[in-house]
């Protein structure tokens, strides 16, 4: 039973990491069309920027307030970078799709570069503040708590874009633009003004990703964001090609399947969940809600 | 008024219209009609400017709009009433009539449309994709209403409507009409035409092959009949 739950949480977590990032692919590929293999360099970002933060930032440090400042850097920056990606090169691309492609994977292969010319293709040790390795006790299991810090992050992240898709004048206009783009603007709204800030959002989210999967796993590399991102595009496929709930019901499902397999049989949780994906695209090509920015 | 000048379109390799000419004057309302595949909706697409492969083109009140976005014709005061009806099912009724900026003087307001389509009022709060085919189409009329659109450009606003909803469709297109609206019809039935428009284009295989008015339009009901395969 012990096991059965700290599988579950630890699953949850992973999910939540995979929800962060997949929630940003979600809204720039459901609004824009754009499959952005950039991604996952908003992750390092992220990651780098808060770790970079954590040892040089006046006032941040490893702990407490300290590395709450250092993750609102990391995000900053990964917010700031996703929206100058955004401006600078996919704007002028738009409706160019092999270009973009080429553009945002040659981004990712340059991101991965740097990181490794700043600061080495070694591992980096990441900053975890105490409270999140010790323990809390969950019928009788006893779980780490970067797991709550994981789960409660995304659950915040999935409760604040509904509410801002839902509840704002640019969330109305963007659930519109998911659904069909050449409407809204044959409505006289010019829809682009709004890619930016879905990929300031999803570079945002992809960002804490970043700094929050740092402190699950201990240490950081130029090269973990890609791992996640085939994650993230798994769930984003899975859940419907655009939709933010979509996304956080695949990213349960993978979290889980992926947590349980791996316990049972170590090494094929990955193959089981393009197994999973396979399935979903035999039996609904359109993915779990279709592309429906909300439901 | 629009214009709109030896305008060709195609669909990858095919053309489907052929160096069309016409005009609607300011508060009139036009129709086009043609059979099936005439290339009617291609027609107001390009006006609309959704349509990437064309040549040709299009005045809005003597300024040349060829050049300019969908969202700036829109903007210019073209309402597009598209044959799908246009509804979001992720949007309520209400978020329909909210979403689009008011691009003309005389936008109806909230109140104006509600008590001219009173099921939308009723059905405010449900997905725009759960009203019925006529309920939707008197929604994507009110959304143009609302912005306040000049030149509406209704893509067969009655097809698959019951008699009595288009009678109704007909009361909103002439009291629009009445209020200084120019609107180009899509239409295939010919008697809704002669009872709100003034003038009707017909199309045929992309080219405009007949130009009637209210009153020779009967005279020559043979010849139209036949080319619209009925
Ligand atoms: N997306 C498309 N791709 C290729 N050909 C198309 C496409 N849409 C329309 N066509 C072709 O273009 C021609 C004109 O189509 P269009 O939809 O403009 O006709 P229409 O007069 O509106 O017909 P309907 O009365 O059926 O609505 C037709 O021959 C049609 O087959
Ligand atoms: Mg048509």
């Amino acid at each position: 039973m012990s096991t059965v739950v700290l599988l579950t949480l630890t699953g949850l977590g992973l999910a939540a990491l995979y929800f962060l990032v997949a929630s940003g692919l979600a809204l720039v590929f459901g609004l824009a069309d754009v499959l952005n293999f950039a991604h996952g360099l908003f992750l390092s970002v992220g990651a780098y920027g808060t770790w970079w933060a954590s040892g040089n930032l006046p006032g941040a440090g490893a702990s407490g307030w300290g590395f709450v400042l250092a993750v609102i850097f990391g995000v900053v920056c990964g917010t700031v970078v996703a929206a100058l990606v955004e401006l600078v090169l996919i704007r002028p691309l738009y409706s160019r799709t092999i270009e973009q492609v080429l553009v945002t994977v040659g981004l990712s292969l340059a991101g991965v570069a740097l990181l490794q010319a700043s600061w080495g293709a070694d591992p980096r040790t990441y900053p975890r503040p105490q409270w999140t390795q010790e323990l809390t006790e969950v019928a009788g299991a006893r779980v780490p708590n970067d797991r709550f810090l994981l789960i409660g992050a995304a659950v915040i992240v999935l409760a604040g874009l509904l509410a801002f898709l839902k509840f704002t004048r640019i969330g109305l206009v963007i659930r519109a633009g998911v659904e069909d783009r050449s409407m809204v603007t044959a409505l006289g709204i010019d829809v682009r003004r709004a890619f930016t800030l879905v990929f300031a959002i999803g570079g945002a989210a992809a960002a804490l990703a970043g700094a929050l999967g740092g402190v699950y796993a201990g240490s950081i590399s130029p090269t973990g964001g890609s791992s996640l991102l085939i994650f993230g595009f798994i769930v984003v496929v899975i859940g419907g090609m655009g939709s933010v709930v979509g996304a956080a019901y695949a990213a349960v499902a993978v979290g889980l399947l992926q947590q349980f397999v791996n316990y049972t049989s170590p090494g094929l949780g990955d193959i089981c969940v393009v197994a999973l994906l396979a399935i979903v695209l035999l039996i609904r090509p359109q993915g779990i809600t279709g592309k429906v920015a909300t439901s | 008024m629009l214009r709109i000048e030896g305008l060709s379109a195609w669909h990858g390799e095919a053309q489907v219209l052929r160096d069309v000419d016409l005009f609607v004057e300011r508060g009139e309302v036009v129709t086009l009609c043609g059979r099936n595949g005439a290339g009617k909706t291609t027609l107001l697409r390009c006006v609309m400017g959704l349509h990437g492969n064309q040549t040709g083109a299009v005045h809005l009140d003597g300024d040349d709009i060829t050049a300019r976005k969908v969202h700036q014709r829109a903007r210019r005061g073209l309402g597009w009433v598209p044959d799908d009806r246009g509804a979001y099912a992720t949007l309520t009724v209400a978020e329909h009539l909210t979403l689009p900026p008011v691009v003309g003087p005389a936008p109806w307001s909230l109140e104006q449309v509600h008590e001219a389509f009173p099921a939308l009022y009723t059905r405010r709060a449900s997905p725009a994709t759960k009203l019925s085919g006529g309920e939707q189409q008197m929604l994507a009329l009110a959304r143009v209403l609302r912005m306040g659109a000049t030149v509406l450009l209704c893509d067969e606003p009655t097809e698959g409507l019951s008699p009595l909803l288009v009678q109704q469709v007909g009361e909103i297109l002439r009291r629009a009409k009445a209020l200084g609206v120019t609107v180009l019809l899509v239409e295939q039935n010919i008697h809704f035409a002669t009872t709100v428009a003034d003038r009707h284009y017909l199309l045929a295989e992309g080219r405009i092959v007949g130009h009637f008015d209210n009153t020779d339009i009967h005279s020559r009901e043979a010849d139209l009949l036949a080319h619209l395969g009925i």
